[in-house]
Parts: structure tokens; C-alpha cells; sequence
């Protein structure tokens, strides 16, 4: 670790003593900032509250007088500062050989003991009023746990350590040789071009989708009811999205790097909130790679997936196709992208007119592949080895037409359904994605994967 | 075709007996809700609307067997294969190695009736693989047998 800084001092406060037989455990606090990360509050709650009524508000201001609002303030302020403090104070962290342990809560305690060898990923982000202080959040992946398990602040340089002590000893790693092993070294594999990412949003659908709404709702509005608070009140969500969608996707996709490190394949982005996060190698649960309309011509997709107990869903906003299947490759090892997907059986177009001819599927030696969609196209991947169980469901329809749909579930509460496939192809899939499953699992690397 | 030369095994009788009751009071307590405030305040006539709910039952009733026969399970050597539903056919595979936690429940009706369910839950939350209408005994069984089976073959996520 690195030396301790300010915010390493415990003094005054004794470790927690271990069950018998355990050293007892060094506990550490959060970065003195901690206090003021939730100043904003007060202030949200009186816009939220000036929003929701302008008339009462004015009058309220009109009756205060500078007294009254200056002794407010000698209170608040105080009273704000006190529960800050004290929240920070009450709040300790510990790394164990095994567990890192979080305890919280001023009144009602909380203890969080996250098993190491459960951890999905650590995330450090910084957002930009914390990269100006210096400091970063740092979040723990694990199936199970929420949003509370995170730990901000830390001081920056602490949290890039002890993201590399969490991880290496997930990894496996001796405890002793954790913390000297540090932050594993990357290689970048892929950065998008900032002017490919405006592109593609420009390409896509729902940028314009939400922009058009934010011009035109308020405009018929505006027509028909001539009352500015009502338009106010329609706009500002749509815009909202609009900015979202657009320029928020771009300032938070920004020079978005992919690199590989032994510590699975890295991720940093941002144009004002950098965040820096990590998909650990075997934990991805499914991989979708999707192409909109107006990216084919130009043979671009965007990659997402799911890992168990992580919201993180996106590795790769933008990219060629080519690059982004190398990139799957190292996700998915051992993957190689199924080439020829195999169509419905035409009577299918009995059960869905239209959409039929959309649905493909594919199954190769590591994944169960599905492709949907005839102007959108996405395509599933599922590795045999997440595979938790398969079913296959026929309704009364599809029966008369001899078909049935195979739904794989996987980790994370996705689901992987190849649709309307022949009922006895149907069958045979279900008996051999089984048996697939299981010997997939069996070749998989271990949970530890350093120590495989 | 799975299941050819497996040992299939269903679900016992006096979950058709329980079903049926289940389906009586309720057909009773509509019939009621809908023929008796529809007949005093419309009119007689009105109340021939509680027919409808007991023509349900009655289709229901009929059935309730059917659907009873379409439920087995059968164990494999590595796997669960639960098969059910007779317009709406569901084939579901479980690998041992993935179950997180086998439940077993007894509700009062069903423990009156001597019956219990068998619930295994994966860390997929689409996965449904639920056994009603067992043996306490059996079910017992099944799920040490699973838990054990779960925990030789045991895999991560």
C-alpha cells in the first residue's frame, strides 16, 4: 500500500479484534473530502421544492427577512457539517486476507463483508468535482451487493492501489505479494476516435428521435395552451434526454480505450468524469453486438455485455466490425464468431409475419449465437459454460406449425432465446445445450485465475 | 429426443384432488361476488352471470388432470429435466452443477394433503424449475440428492 496519508491516520480508534486465532485487522477511513460529497443535497431539495412551486416560493422569500435567513444558515450549515463528519468518521474499511469489509452508519450500523474471490470488478471513477479535489470512487463489483458498497473517497493515488490490491488478490495472489504485484500493466487495444463517436451518434436513431421531440412537443404546446409553465414543464424533461442522448453519451464516451491487462481487459473514458474499470477475465456473462441501421454501410457495431452484479453493459460504443470481434475474442476466450447462422424454417411466417426472417441462430463449439432484428440487427452470444439452464417452451400456435422456441439462461437474468426453430431440431438442441453446458463448464478457468 | 429411455417420474394424485378444490371455492366465491349483488340490484335475471364462473370450473375442472399428467421429472445423470404443460409445453434443463439453493414448501393446504414443492433456484433468475405436488418424503429425498449432486458437480458463475 502506499504510505499512509491523511487519510491513513487511525489513532484514537482501535481495529476491530478478530474471531480468535486472526491477526487483528488494520481499518481504514475514507478521504477527509468525504464530508462534502453530499453538500449538493440541501441545495437539490430547495431547487427541487422552487421548481415544483415558483408562486409560494416568492412569496415565502418576500416574508424572510435577513435575520431570519442568517440565522438559518448558522444552523443548517453546522448541523449539515456535523452529520457529514460524523458519517465519515463512522465509516471504515478493511481488506482481510479474504473479505474487504465496510462498515457504515451513524445510527444503524452496517457491516458489508465482500468475499474476495466473489469480486466481479473494481471501478475507479472520478468524477470531475473529485478530479479536481484529487480524489476517487471506488466501486466493487460482487454478485449481490448495491449501490452502498462503494467507497468514496479515496485519496487518488490510494484508490489505484488498493484497486490493484483487491484485484490481485481476487486473482489469487499470496496476501504477502498482493500488495507489491500493483497495477498490471495494459495494452491498449482499441481507442475510438473522438470524430467516429460523433459520427455514429449522429447515426443513430435515437439522438434524433429525442431532439425532435424536444422541438416539437413544446411547440405544439406552446400553440395550443399559451401557458409557459406548462411548456416549461413538458421541455426540460426532453431536453433532458435530448442532451443525454447526444452530447451527454459523447462527453461520457469520450476517448473511450480498451486494454488488456492480466487483470482481464480494461476500460477508460470520459471527457469530464474519467472512470477507469475493469471486466475480469470469464465473468462475462453475454455479449450482444449490435448494429443499427445506419452503422451498416459502414460496418460499424457497438458491443455490450453483462456481467453478474455489475450495471456496466457497454465495451465498445463504436468500432469496425473486424476490430470489434478481435476485441470479443479476448472477452469470450476461445470464441470464435459463428460465420454462418442458420434461418427459420419458412413456415415460420405463420407465427410471425414479418419478423421472421430476421431470426437467426447458431450454435459453435464455446457459444450459443442468436440474431434478431431486420433493420436493427443484434446478435447474442452466450459461452456455453455460463449457460444455467435451457428450456424450451412451444405454444398451442406453434405446435400446429411444428415449431418451438429454445430460451438459454444465463447469469446477470438474461436470457438467449432462439426462436421458432423446427420442434424436433428444437428437442435435439435442448438435449445437446445441456451436455455442452456441462462440458463447457468443465474446461472453463477457475473463479482464482491465477491460480488455474 | 431426450427422455426415450429415462426414468420419468410425475407428481402425485392428490395434487388433482387439491387443485380441484382450490377451483371450486374460488368458482364459489365469484359466483357469488357477481350473482348475488347483480341480482338483488339489477334484477333476477342478472344473476345467471354467476353461471359464467361456474362453467369455468367446470371446464377447469376437467382440465386440472390433464395438466397433472403433463408434469414429470426425471433425473439424469447430470441433470434435472423437468417436463410440463399441455398447450403450453415447457421442457426445462437444469445441470446439477448450477443450482444455487433448493427450496422445499409446505403450505397448510398442501401439507393437509400431504404434498410439498421442490423449488431449485440458479443464478439465472429466468430459470423456473419448480416440482409441486410431491411427497414430503420424495422430496426430501430430491433435494438432498440435488444438494449433494450440486455440490460434486459444483461450478462457479
Amino acid at each position: 500500500m502506499t504510505p499512509p496519508g491523511p487519510d491513513g491516520g487511525i489513532a484514537g480508534h482501535p481495529p476491530v479484534a478478530e474471531r480468535a486465532g486472526h491477526a487483528p485487522v488494520a481499518e481504514r477511513r475514507l478521504h477527509p473530502v468525504t464530508p462534502f460529497r453530499r453538500a449538493w443535497a440541501p441545495v437539490a431539495v430547495l431547487a427541487g421544492w422552487g421548481m415544483h412551486d415558483p408562486d409560494g416560493v416568492q412569496a415565502q422569500l418576500a416574508r424572510l427577512t435577513t435575520t431570519m435567513l442568517l440565522t438559518g444558515l448558522a444552523v443548517l450549515v453546522p448541523l449539515a457539517g456535523l452529520y457529514g463528519f460524523l458519517s465519515w468518521w463512522c465509516t471504515h474499511y478493511a481488506v482481510t486476507d479474504s473479505e474487504l469489509r465496510i462498515r457504515t452508519g451513524l445510527l444503524f450500523r452496517r457491516t458489508a463483508h465482500i468475499r474476495l474471490e466473489r469480486v466481479q470488478a473494481v471501478d475507479v471513477s472520478r468524477p470531475l468535482l473529485a478530479r479536481v479535489a484529487g480524489v476517487a470512487k471506488l466501486r466493487i463489483d460482487v454478485v449481490g451487493t448495491d449501490d452502498k458498497d462503494e467507497l468514496a473517497f479515496l485519496g487518488e493515488r490510494e484508490a489505484r492501489a488498493l484497486r490493484a490490491e483487491l484485484l490481485a488478490r481476487a486473482a489469487g495472489f499470496a496476501p504477502e505479494t498482493a500488495r507489491e504485484v500493483g497495477e498490471a500493466p495494459a495494452r491498449e487495444l482499441l481507442r475510438v476516435p473522438p470524430r467516429e463517436l460523433a459520427l455514429s451518434l449522429l447515426l443513430t436513431g435515437a439522438t434524433w428521435g429525442s431532439l425532435g421531440a424536444a422541438l416539437v412537443v413544446p411547440t405544439v404546446l406552446w400553440l395550443t395552451t399559451h401557458s409557459l409553465w406548462t411548456v416549461l414543464a413538458a421541455a426540460l424533461p426532453l431536453v433532458g434526454t435530448a442532451g443525454a442522448n447526444g452530447v451527454g453519451r459523447f462527453v461520457s464516451e469520450f476517448d473511450w480505450t480498451v486494454g488488456e491487462s492480466q487483470d482481464g481487459l480494461r476500460i477508460d473514458r470520459g471527457l469530464l468524469d474519467r472512470a477507469h474499470e475493469t471486466v475480469p477475465p470469464g465473468r462475462v456473462q453475454t455479449v450482444r453486438i449490435v448494429e443499427p441501421l445506419l452503422w451498416r454501410r459502414r460496418h460499424w457495431v457497438r458491443v455490450e455485455l453483462d456481467v453478474a452484479g455489475s450495471r456496466k453493459s457497454v465495451l465498445i460504443p463504436v468500432a469496425p466490425r473486424a476490430l470489434a470481434e478481435s476485441v470479443v475474442a479476448r472477452v469470450l476466450p476461445g470464441v470464435t464468431m459463428p460465420r454462418r447462422l442458420s434461418r427459420v424454417p419458412r413456415r415460420a411466417r405463420w407465427c410471425t409475419p414479418v419478423r421472421w426472417r430476421g431470426y437467426h441462430f447458431a450454435v459453435t463449439d464455446a457459444v450459443f449465437a442468436t440474431r434478431s432484428g431486420l433493420l436493427g440487427r443484434t446478435l447474442c452470444l452466450v459461452p456455453h459454460a455460463k449457460v444455467q439452464s435451457v428450456r424450451l417452451t412451444q405454444g398451442p400456435w406453434e405446435r400446429l406449425w411444428l415449431l418451438a422456441d429454445v430460451h438459454v439462461d444465463a447469469g446477470a437474468g438474461k436470457t438467449v432465446t432462439a426462436r421458432l426453430r423446427d420442434a424436433e431440431e428444437a428437442a435435439r438442441l435442448l438435449g445437446e445445450q445441456a451436455e455442452r453446458s456441462r462440458t463447457g463448464r468443465r474446461d472453463a478457468p477457475p473463479d482464482r485465475w491465477m491460480t488455474g | 429426443m431426450p427422455g426415450d429411455e429415462l426414468e420419468w417420474r410425475g407428481l402425485r394424485p392428490a395434487l388433482v384432488r387439491v387443485r380441484r378444490l382450490l377451483l371450486v371455492v374460488w368458482a364459489v366465491v365469484f359466483a357469488a361476488g357477481a350473482g348475488v349483488p347483480l341480482g338483488l340490484l339489477v334484477g333476477p335475471a342478472w344473476a345467471a352471470v354467476a353461471l359464467l364462473p361456474v362453467a369455468l370450473a367446470a371446464w377447469g375442472w376437467r382440465l386440472v388432470p390433464r395438466n397433472w399428467r403433463s408434469w414429470r421429472y426425471a433425473e439424469r445423470a447430470d441433470d434435472l429435466l423437468i417436463s410440463r404443460g399441455v398447450l403450453w409445453h415447457e421442457e426445462t434443463v437444469v445441470p446439477y452443477g448450477r443450482m444455487q439453493l433448493v427450496e422445499v414448501t409446505s403450505g397448510p393446504l398442501e401439507r393437509r394433503f400431504g404434498l410439498a414443492t421442490v423449488q431449485l433456484h440458479t443464478a439465472a433468475a429466468a430459470t423456473d424449475a419448480t416440482i409441486p405436488g410431491l411427497d414430503p418424503a420424495e422430496a426430501e429425498r430430491l433435494r438432498d440428492r440435488l444438494t449433494e449432486l450440486g455440490e460434486a458437480r459444483s461450478a462457479g458463475l
